[in-house]
C-alpha cells in the first residue's frame, strides 16, 4: 500500500508524494501476473478459501487414513457436537478480531455466565428462562465492561481482556465456590438450562441443538458482518481506525457493541454448554480462550484486522476437530494432534502475511 | 455582501509544544473557489480540518453562514451537508468502492428487509458510485465491487473526490486533491471544481500546484506560520509573487482582506 493512505503521512512532502505515486502507477502497469501472484490475489479476494481446502483435504485424509470409522455419518456429526461450544465462542473471537481487538475473556464469560445461570436456576429458586436472560444480559453487560475500557481508557484490547480474564474467572470460582452443579441437580430444578443438549437423529447422524445453535449463530453474524451498514463499520474499523473515524463512523460506539455483541454470544455459549456438557463445571473451557482464537486464525481472518470472513472461524473451529478425531481414530497420540495445530496455526498466520502483501 | 459561507477567527490549535495553528483567521465566501497555499507545515490542512470538525481547535470561533458552530466530530460538519477529500484520503483499504463511497450514510434496501433486518441495498449503492465515477470520468475501474487497495493512487483519490463531490451540498473542502494525480487525471479533477462551482457550492482547495491554483482559484488564501498572511486574487498578482509571499521572500500586500 502507498503511504499517501497511511496517517503516518501528516505533514509529508508533496514532491515526495508525487514520486511515489509515479512509481506506483508504472508499476501498477507493467506487473507481470506470475501463476504465484494470480494465486495471491485470488487469495485476497476470497481469504476464506484456504480454510474451505484445508477441510476438504483434511477430510479426505483422514478418510483415507481411518477408513469408514471416520466418514460415518455418526461421526462426522460428533465432530460438529464437538466444536459447537469453542465454535460459538470463535464466532464471538471473530467479531473482536475482525475490528484489529482481540479478546482473552471469552471463555471466562462464557463460564461465568454459565455458572450465574446454574446458580440462580438450580439454587434459587428462580425460573429457569429468567435465570438465562439474566445470564445473557451479564454476557452483554461483561463484554460492554470489555469495551468500555478499550473505548472510553482508551486501553488496548489485550491487556483489557487479559485483566478481565482474570476478574471473571475469580467471579466464577467466588459464585461456583469452586464446585460442580451436578447434572441430577439440573435436571430436576431446571432442565431448560439443558436444552440445547438435545439431539435428534437423521440417516445415523446425531444432531444436537448446540450444533444447530453454532450455525445458526455464525450465519447470523455474517449476515450482520456483510449485509449491514454496522458490519461494514466493523470492517472499516480495523482496516484503518483512524480513515473510519473521519468518514463518519462513530467508531468507539461501533466498537461498544461488538464487544457487547461478542459478550452475548459468549453467553448464549455459555448456555449452550450446559446441556453440551451435561454439568456446569467452573474448571470447564479452560482453554477456550485460545482455542478460539486458534479457530479463527486456522479461519484466514487477520489478527490484524479488517480482514477474512466469519465463516471462515467456523472452518477453522471445524478443522480443529477434524484433526482430533481424524488423528485419534488412526491411532495417533494426543500429543500429535496438539503439534499439528501448532503447526496449523503458523501456517495459516504465514498464509494471511503472505496475503496481505498482495497490493504492497 | 452576503456572508460568507464560513468564517474562522482567532483559530488556535496546539499538538504539544506545536502550534500547527497560530490564531488565523479564515474566510470563505459564497459561490468561489479559495485556493490555499503554504509551505509544508504550514497548517494548512491543520486548519481545514478544524473547519470541517476533524480536529477540535483549542481557541477561535468558527461561523458557518453566520452562525456559530462547535463540531464535536466530521459527522456534524457532513450533516450539514460539508465534504472533505483528505490528504491522506481517509479510505478503508480492504473495502469496496462503492462501501467506501458510501461509509456512514449506507442506503437500506427498501420495505422489512430493510427496516427489520436492516439489509444495505448494495444494487443502488454500487449503481450511485458508477455514476459518479463515470460522470467524472474515473471510471477505468474494472469492478466497483473491488477493495480500494487494488486501485492506483489516482483511482483512490477519483473514489475520494467522487465521494465528496456526490454528497456536499454547502461547500467541499480538497487537501491535495491532484497530488497523486497524473495531467489526465488531475484535469478531470480540475473540471470537477468548476462544474461544482457552476453548481453554486464553494470550494476550499488546497494545493502545491501554482498552474492549477491560478487556473481555478478566485481568491487564493496564503498561510505562513500557522495563520493566514494574506488573500490575494489571482488576477492581481503572478504565480512568483504567491509564492514569494509564500515562503516570506516578499512582504504580504497591506491588506484588510482582498
Ligand atoms: N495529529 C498531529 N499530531 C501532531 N502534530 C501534528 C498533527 N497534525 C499536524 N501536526 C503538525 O502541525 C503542523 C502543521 O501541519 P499541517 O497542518 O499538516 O501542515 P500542511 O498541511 O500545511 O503541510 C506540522 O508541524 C505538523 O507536524
Ligand atoms: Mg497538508
Amino acid at each position: 500500500m502507498s503511504d499517501t493512505t497511511t496517517p503516518a503521512s501528516k505533514g509529508q512532502d508533496f514532491e515526495q508524494t508525487l514520486d511515489q505515486s509515479d512509481t506506483q502507477v508504472a508499476s501498477f502497469e507493467t506487473d507481470q501476473h506470475t501463476v504465484l501472484e494470480r494465486i495471491q490475489h485470488l487469495l485476497h479476494n476470497n481469504p476464506t478459501l484456504v480454510p474451505v481446502i484445508v477441510l476438504v483435504i483434511s477430510l479426505i485424509a483422514f478418510g483415507l487414513i481411518a477408513g469408514g470409522k471416520f466418514f460415518s455419518a455418526f461421526n462426522l456429526s460428533l465432530i460438529l457436537q464437538q466444536v459447537s461450544i469453542i465454535g460459538i465462542l470463535a464466532a464471538a473471537q471473530s467479531l473482536i478480531i475482525i475490528t484489529a481487538g482481540i479478546d482473552l475473556s471469552v471463555a471466562a464469560i462464557m463460564v461465568l455466565m454459565s455458572v450465574v445461570m446454574g446458580n440462580l436456576a438450580v439454587f434459587a429458586g428462580v425460573p429457569s428462562g429468567l435465570a438465562i436472560l439474566v445470564g445473557l444480559a451479564g454476557g452483554v453487560g461483561a463484554g460492554v465492561m470489555n469495551g468500555w475500557f478499550i473505548t472510553r481508557i482508551k486501553l488496548p484490547p489485550f491487556i483489557t481482556t487479559l485483566g478481565t480474564w482474570s476478574i471473571f474467572y475469580a467471579l466464577l470460582l467466588w459464585l461456583s465456590g469452586a464446585q460442580s452443579i451436578r447434572g441430577q441437580d439440573i435436571d430436576t430444578n431446571a432442565p431448560f438450562l439443558k436444552f440445547f443438549g438435545a439431539a435428534f437423529n437423521i440417516g445415523g447422524a446425531r444432531i444436537t441443538l448446540s450444533a444447530l445453535l453454532m450455525i445458526v449463530v455464525f450465519i447470523v453474524l455474517w449476515f450482520m458482518l456483510n449485509k449491514t451498514a454496522w458490519g461494514r463499520h466493523v470492517y472499516a474499523i480495523g482496516d484503518d481506525k483512524e480513515a473510519a473515524d473521519l468518514s463518519g463512523i462513530r467508531t468507539d460506539r461501533t466498537l461498544l457493541s461488538v464487544y457487547g455483541l461478542a459478550g452475548f454470544v459468549c453467553a448464549l455459549g455459555g448456555w449452550a454448554s450446559i446441556g453440551r456438557v451435561g454439568s456446569i463445571s467452573p474448571q470447564s473451557f479452560y482453554e477456550g480462550n485460545l482455542d478460539s482464537i486458534t479457530a479463527v486464525v486456522i479461519g484466514g481472518i487477520s489478527l490484524f484486522g479488517g480482514r477474512g470472513s466469519i465463516m471462515g472461524a467456523l472452518f477453522g473451529a471445524l478443522i480443529v476437530g477434524v484433526f482430533r478425531s481424524g488423528l485419534r481414530l488412526s491411532g495417533v497420540d494426543v500429543l500429535w494432534q496438539v503439534f499439528a495445530i501448532g503447526w496449523l496455526i503458523i501456517i495459516a498466520v504465514a498464509i494471511d502475511q503472505w496475503i496481505r502483501r498482495v497490493s504492497a | 455582501m452576503t456572508t460568507p459561507v464560513v468564517q474562522a477567527r482567532g483559530i488556535v490549535k496546539r499538538y504539544g509544544h506545536v502550534t500547527a495553528i497560530d490564531h488565523s483567521d479564515f474566510e470563505l465566501r459564497a459561490g468561489e473557489v479559495l485556493a490555499v497555499i503554504g509551505d509544508n507545515g504550514a497548517g494548512k490542512s491543520s486548519i481545514v480540518k478544524a473547519i470541517c470538525g476533524a480536529t477540535i481547535p483549542d481557541e477561535g470561533e468558527i461561523l458557518i453562514e453566520g452562525k456559530p458552530v462547535k463540531f464535536s466530530s466530521p459527522i456534524e460538519a457532513r450533516d450539514m451537508g460539508i465534504e472533505i477529500v483528505y490528504q491522506n484520503l481517509a479510505l478503508s483499504p480492504a473495502l469496496s468502492i462503492a462501501d467506501n463511497m458510501f461509509t456512514g450514510r449506507e442506503i437500506r434496501k427498501k420495505g422489512w428487509m430493510g427496516k427489520i433486518l436492516r439489509m444495505l441495498d448494495k444494487p443502488a449503492m454500487e449503481k450511485f458510485a458508477r455514476d459518479k465515477l463515470t460522470e467524472l470520468g474515473l471510471m477505468t475501474v474494472q469492478s466497483i465491487k473491488q477493495p480500494v487497495e487494488t486501485l492506483s493512487g489516482g483511482q483512490r483519490q477519483g473514489v475520494a473526490v467522487a465521494r465528496a463531490a456526490a454528497f456536499a451540498s454547502k461547500f467541499i473542502i480538497m487537501d491535495e486533491p491532484t497530488a497523486a494525480l497524473g495531467v489526465k487525471e488531475s484535469r478531470k479533477v480540475l473540471e470537477l471544481i468548476q462544474d461544482v462551482r457552476a453548481r453554486g457550492i464553494p470550494i476550499i482547495l488546497i494545493s502545491h500546484n501554482m498552474p492549477h491554483v491560478f487556473e481555478v482559484a478566485d481568491r487564493i488564501h496564503i498561510h505562513r506560520l500557522g495563520k493566514r498572511l494574506c488573500t490575494i486574487d489571482p488576477k492581481d498578482y503572478t504565480m512568483s509573487d504567491a509564492v514569494a509571499f509564500m515562503t516570506g521572500a516578499k512582504e504580504p500586500p497591506a491588506q484588510d482582506a482582498a
